[in-house]
């Protein structure tokens, strides 16, 4: 599945449209910027509340094509604009974790 | 001149302060087991820290009023103001980030405000170890502003620290040092061959103390020709890291 289609099918805001086309297979939830160094894989997408420019970093470093920044949550000025450097796809759901995962992890496992 | 400094001590002001953690306690404990300087960091709040420094003045300690402050991305922060004017502008900024949820005090513990003879004053009613709203480069902007210090705490704990809740030193954030537990001496600082990128730091060591047999268990050596909060930053600043 795309991240285009995860966007329509999980009516998702798009603040930086890029990776659109990229392929996804799983996702990685947390909030702990460390796990998320540790564990996550390349290609996931990540589901976080955190609104901090190191998530952009870290999904950056990961190769992680897109985040989604779960209920409503407003991303910092500098992390809207690293994703625009990082082309790192950023999504806002107005859903909290637990439902943003579970709709996921129906569409795409 | 050297200078022993045990920078990061919770009150009874702090709900996980033990109850035995009066700021004369604190004072008489300190200076007891050696302290030139301490900072008294409760969770949010500053509202001991200045008659905790009364009382340090007596006592020949040098006592630096702050607060260990949680931020949005639940990182601790201690943060140090140089006059009282300044710690009463900082608390009411702090107070105008809380989240307010109320301390349930059979949970949580008491949150005491104390005068010299440990008389309670008042209780603060919102639970003062929830998170503010207010993200941790905002607060590092605001004691800079405010001539203050700045030191994110622990960053080698698992929980609430810089490096669990944002895995690296974000670009763009100043601070005067780092803050080591004392876990991570226990360890061999094993943290910091594990984290190279946090290795080359500046780093202070303290205790981070909640009961009185922990005041002092772990300390920073700091040079500057004589004590001031300005010397201090200095010091801070300029030292070579602070393991020993």
């Amino acid at each position: 599945m795309t991240v285009k289609e995860i966007i329509e099918k999980l009516d998702l805001k798009c603040l930086n449209p890029v990776n659109l086309d990229a392929d996804v297979t799983s996702a990685y939830a947390s909030d702990l910027l460390s796990d998320v160094m540790g564990n996550a894989r390349s290609g996931q997408v990540w589901i976080t509340m955190q609104t901090h420019k190191n998530v952009t970093a870290i999904a950056s470093l990961k190769d992680m094509p897109a985040v989604i920044i779960v209920r409503d949550g407003v991303p910092d000025d500098d992390m809207l604009q690293h994703a625009k450097d990082e082309d790192i796809c950023l999504l806002v759901s107005k859903d909290a974790t637990f439902q943003v995962c579970g709709k996921l992890y129906d569409l795409i496992k | 001149m050297k200078f022993k400094a045990d920078m990061h001590i919770h009150s009874v002001l702090s709900p996980c302060g033990d109850i035995e953690m009066s700021p004369s306690a604190i004072v008489a404990t300190a200076k007891a087991r050696g302290m030139d300087i301490i900072g008294l960091t409760d969770h949010n709040s500053t509202l001991n820290a200045d008659v905790t420094r009364r009382l340090g003045e007596k006592a020949g300690l040098h006592v630096l009023m702050g607060a260990e402050v949680t931020t949005r991305e639940e990182v601790h922060c201690l943060a140090f103001m140089p006059t009282t004017e300044k710690l009463a502008e900082f608390q009411a900024f702090l107070d105008s980030k809380v989240v307010f949820f109320e301390n349930d005090v059979d949970k949580f513990g008491f949150q005491l405000v104390v005068d010299e003879e440990e008389n309670v004053l008042d209780q603060v009613p919102h639970l003062l170890i929830n998170a503010l709203d207010l993200p941790m480069l905002e607060l590092q902007q605001k004691v800079y502003q405010m001539g203050g210090i700045f030191i994110p705490a622990h960053i080698d704990r698992p929980t609430f620290s810089l490096s669990s809740q944002l895995g690296f030193v974000p670009s763009g954030l100043k601070y005067h040092a780092m803050e080591l537990s004392y876990y991570c001496k226990r360890d061999g600082y094993k943290f910091l061959e594990t984290h190279p990128w946090f290795s080359d730091l500046n780093f202070i060591q303290s205790s981070d103390a909640h009961y009185v047999e922990d005041i002092a268990k772990i300390h920073s050596v700091l040079e500057m020709p004589f004590f001031s909060f300005d010397n201090f930053r200095d010091a801070l600043r300029q030292g070579e890291p602070v393991i020993l």
